[in-house]
């Protein structure tokens, strides 16, 4: 089977401190992971450094798709939310790496950005201006726009903070049709519960990786345990790193 | 009314060659304004239109008033400010706001001491204030270009410009695009800052670039007829400045931007957008 991404002894993180530490594994061809961790545990972290925003400190991270097929939506979005710009522009952005620079949008374009509109139950908000959505309704906005984007390998980080349960039950059904598709998607989430119920495979990060398997194993008491104690505060004053392990080139 | 709104027009080649210099600059001038004001750099493009001072006056010193000479050291010292601010912003722990300031400060007060040193007040004047009713084909030529140039390259880097406003994030995520497209926005700003310069002078070019476009954030919520609104703002205040000059004797360039000072005020009373008139009288609220 195919890789989605493997990572070889990668270690990412900001001013040589890691974040995420010594790393080794392979996400599959049309898995749907589920990242879970305490927070500062580098899972951000680990999806930035996946789509290339974050070059690594140490080790590699190899993608079985090219950048064009990767769709990101950040944890905290940077969107100017008074811009004056409708939904359906910022949703139709989707469409950048197709339509580009001067690409036309015509007839099968705005049907497909229609159809992605009524998806997320968006239709009537076309024409309404991004300031005026609520924080659910521009989480689904944003899902539209990853629903243009139509890329194989689909990351995304806390998807579901301050959301209402039918907004999330609305999200977890996209995802789970990415899913049907084949689609490889990894997503940060903190709601154990829903992982359980949704996510056939997790990684527990705490920096380094405490388990990685099936959800019901790793998210055992036990494991939960272990990463909550190995996520400490950056110590300002770390030694080198020794560490070497056997992928290390 | 003829003679009041047309005949200063029909009668005076000066005052139609000062109103085409004017349809030129707000063509290109407005809808660059409406970006810096949405990118909250409405203040970068003040201190760039000092900035450009300097060399223009380089430009005076060497050649005189000879319009290639002063286009070209504006559009050099627009430059090496905007790279300057920049550079300085990322490599030290200043604000890009903060070394701006700095390097205009600095930058009028150079271009108002070269200036001296080879003219006179009435050159000074002439710098600091513009010359809109002396604008000979050479300079004409030289606005229309600009504001061409402006609407083109606008055209092409439309997309990721207004991505680069929006979403920043997600531009880099799928695209290298974002630098470059900064960089060809901000020489459309020095370009159109320094044809400004020939017509409003240092001081008051920023002027038509600015109050049309915050005027027009009262009128729209949409980007493309925001932009509308603001060039046929700027277009109003170079017309309705004109004729305000011709007949009361004012100075044309202060005359067209007090009236688009005018437009304004008027905007932020009247305007439907989140202007003084939703906020003391909003009407009755509607069904949910």
């Amino acid at each position: 089977m195919k890789n989605a991404v493997r990572f070889r002894d990668l270690t990412l993180g900001y001013d040589r401190h890691p974040a995420v530490h010594h790393l080794n594994g392979e996400v599959a061809d049309g898995t749907l992971l589920a990242l879970v961790g305490p927070n500062g545990a580098g899972k951000s972290t680990l999806l930035k450094g996946i789509v290339g925003l974050l070059p690594p400190l140490a080790g590699t991270i190899e993608r079985g798709v090219p950048a064009s097929d990767v769709a990101y939506l950040p944890q905290i979005a940077e969107i100017d939310r008074s811009f004056p710009i409708a939904v359906y522009d910022l949703v139709a952005m989707g469409l950048w790496r197709k339509a580009g620079l001067l690409g036309r949008i015509g007839r099968n374009e705005r049907a497909t950005i229609g159809k992605a509109l009524a998806t997320v139950g968006l239709e009537g908000f076309e024409d309404r201006a991004i300031g005026t959505l609520s924080g659910g309704q521009m989480q689904r906005a944003l899902f539209a726009r990853l629903l243009l984007q139509d890329a194989r390998l689909i990351l995304l980080d806390e998807p579901f903070t301050s959301l209402d349960s039918g907004t999330v039950a609305d999200l977890l059904e996209l995802i789970r049709r990415w899913h049907v598709e084949e689609r490889t998607v990894i997503t940060v989430l903190h709601d154990y519960e829903i992982v359980r119920a949704r996510f056939p495979e997790a990684l527990l990060l705490a920096r380094s990786p405490v388990a990685w398997g099936p959800t019901a194993e790793v998210l055992k008491p036990e494991n939960l345990l272990r990463a909550r104690r190995m996520s400490e505060a950056f110590d300002d004053r770390a030694a080198v790193c020794e560490v070497h392990t056997e992928h290390a080139a | 009314m003829h003679d009041l709104f047309i005949a200063p027009f029909a009668e005076f080649e000066f005052m139609r060659r000062a109103l085409v210099g004017m349809l030129a600059l707000s063509l290109g001038a407005a809808p660059i304004g409406v970006f810096l004001m949405l990118r909250r750099m409405s203040l970068t493009g003040d201190a760039m239109a000092h900035a450009i001072l300097p060399g223009a006056a380089l430009g005076f010193l060497v050649a005189g008033f000879n319009l290639f000479a002063m286009t070209l050291g504006g559009i050099a010292a627009g430059f090496a400010v905007a790279i300057g601010a920049g550079v300085v912003a990322r490599v030290t722990q200043l604000k890009e706001d903060a070394s701006l300031a700095a390097f205009y400060l600095v930058s009028l007060a150079l271009g108002v001491l070269i200036v001296s040193m080879r003219g006179s007040n009435i050159d000074l004047l002439h710098v600091l204030f513009g010359s809109v009713l002396a604008l000979d084909n050479a300079t004409l030529i030289l606005l229309a270009a600009f504001a061409t140039v402006t609407l083109l390259v606008l055209a092409v880097v439309w997309r990721p410009l207004v991505l680069e406003c929006v979403d920043p994030g997600f531009l880099r995520s799928v695209s290298r695009a974002g630098a470059p497209v900064h960089i060809a926005f901000m020489a459309l700003v020095v370009l159109n800052l320094v044809g400004g310069f020939h017509a409003l002078g240092t001081l008051l070019a920023v002027g038509i670039m600015m109050l049309p476009a915050i005027a027009a954030r009262f009128w729209a919520t949409d980007l493309t007829r925001m932009i509308a609104i603001a060039v046929a703002v700027a277009f109003a205040s170079g017309y309705g400045g004109l004729l305000l000059s011709y007949h009361l004797g004012a100075p044309s360039g202060p005359a067209i931007i007090l009236v688009a000072g005018v437009l304004y005020a008027a905007s932020l009373a009247l305007g439907p957008v989140g202007g003084l008139r939703r906020r003391f009288a909003p009407g009755r609220h509607l069904e949910a």
